[in-house]
């Protein structure tokens, strides 16, 4: 079996820093294990701008914030990046396996980041009854589509929950000329910045709802209608407070999970309620070698923070492995 | 005239107080930094945003480039804009921050693209 220093299963922005920063401390000899066929991760289709405020003292897309970690990357002799690789496997003493076209590999690894990112809660998740037509999507996935793959989920959108994702989708969605006619949220205010709710909301009229759920979704083969209700400060549907939209598309973005499936597999204690790893401290698993870093330690708001974070993370890889000081 | 509006420079997103007359700027109070005060001027005269979206490729890596304007442009024009870029297909590799658009719309600015992209 190949031996490796350091193993970071992930591409994205922390998976990239987290190699670097490892690299910077010592580690001679890093493997970087992505799925998809460019490293970026989930930056690739956040096109936004917004990122980098912090780390770069600049305003850029998400993918000029990955490409400027990438390149790097792709230039360090002492990383070897495997794309289209997906570990499958990870247990306690750190051997990892991974698919790759053609061939499944294992590693033993001295230390292993994880930073393996979110999945999106999906419409099952949260209780909206009705019908299952198509045209109900995670917002994250309808992003992918529209800015990666040049699919417009609609015509006519309405989209759930105000996080970030679910108000920079309204705009986009705006943007590509679809009518969004409202967003629905269930709180007091939004989960997103303020800044998306003026620059995505405010600047194309879309109205924002707080206090309301969809009750219903209605249509038999596609969505044709949702039916919003206003609920109290107890969540409770407020009698005649009902009104419909029609619509032929159902935005989704309802929060992240922490993707910790590796970590579970190797025995590391799991918070059920959160998905992060149960430790200490940022970044720490309950495995000694084993770290968790960026979404999937906690889920966070700023991609310049999981960049700082997860730097951290490889520099507490490389005092792991004894090449380091912290 | 006072009017309140929320900085959207940085996710701070300070609350602005902007005194106007029309689109005549006076004065602000509530930020934080220099740019908040730059906001409120530009924002109380002429309202600019920085587009971003995606293009079409054709033999490419991947089946959209992302792509910005190199500055900000009036948010007004954002729709014609959009409509612009859907007549855009880029057929050749490009680095990140290469021109795709030069001047376009005659706005002075450039749509650039957001990363590198190869052949396929």
């Amino acid at each position: 079996m190949k031996e490796r220093q350091l193993v970071v299963v992930g591409g994205g922005p922390a998976g990239m820093a987290a190699a670097l920063a490892a690299r910077e401390a010592g580690v001679a000899d890093v493997l970087l294990l992505e799925r998809d066929q460019h490293l970026g991760g989930i930056l690739n289709q956040c096109i936004h701008p917004g990122f980098g405020l912090h780390h770069f003292k600049e305003e850029l897309t998400g993918p000029e914030y990955a490409d400027r970690f990438a390149a790097r990357v792709l230039a360090d002799p002492g990383i070897e990046v495997r794309l289209k690789s997906f570990a499958v496997k990870l247990t306690p003493d750190r051997r990892i396996s991974f698919l790759r076209p053609g061939a499944l590999e294992e590693v033993q690894a001295g230390a292993v980041v994880l930073a393996t990112g979110c999945r999106e809660r999906t419409r099952e998740m949260i209780p909206i009854p009705g019908t299952r037509p198509a045209g109900v999507y995670p917002a994250g996935l309808a992003q992918k589509m529209v800015n990666m793959e040049g699919w417009i989920p609609g015509r006519e959108a309405v989209i759930v929950g105000s996080g970030d994702i679910g108000l920079i989708m309204a705009r986009r969605m705006a943007l590509e000329g679809v009518l969004v006619k409202a967003v629905i949220e269930i709180q007091k205010s939004s989960r997103g910045l303020v800044r998306n709710v003026v620059q995505c909301l405010e600047d194309f009229g879309i109205p924002l709802y707080f206090q309301h759920r969809i009750s219903m979704v209605r249509g038999r083969d596609r969505v044709e209608s949702v039916d919003v209700v206003r609920v109290d400060d107890e969540f409770r549907d407020i009698p005649g407070s009902d009104f419909s939209l029609s619509c032929d598309t159902v935005l989704v973005s309802v929060g992240l999970i922490p993707e910790n499936e590796l970590l579970e597999m190797a025995g590391a204690l799991i918070d059920r309620k959160t998905n992060t790893p149960v430790a200490p401290d940022v970044n720490l698993t309950s495995l000694p070698g084993i770290f968790a870093c960026g979404n999937a330690c906690k889920v966070y708001d700023l991609a310049d923070w999981v960049t700082r974070d997860s730097q951290l993370a490889g520099r507490m890889a490389a005092r792991y492995l004894g090449v380091a000081d912290l | 005239m006072k009017r309140r509006m929320t900085c959207i420079e940085c996710p701070q997103g300070c609350s602005l107080e902007v005194e106007a007359d029309g689109s005549r700027f006076i004065g602000v109070t509530g930020y934080k930094c220099r740019r908040g005060g730059a906001y409120a001027r530009q924002e109380t005269e002429a309202p600019l945003r920085t587009l971003t979206t995606s293009v079409l490729t054709s033999g490419l890596e991947l089946k959209m480039l992302p792509v910005r304007t190199s500055r900000p442009i009036p948010k007004a024009r954002l729709f014609e804009a959009m409509a612009a870029v859907k007549l855009i297909v880029v057929t050749s590799p490009v680095k990140a921050g290469a021109v795709i658009a030069p001047d376009f719309l005659g706005l002075g600015v450039d749509l650039v693209a957001c990363r590198p992209l190869l052949k396929k």
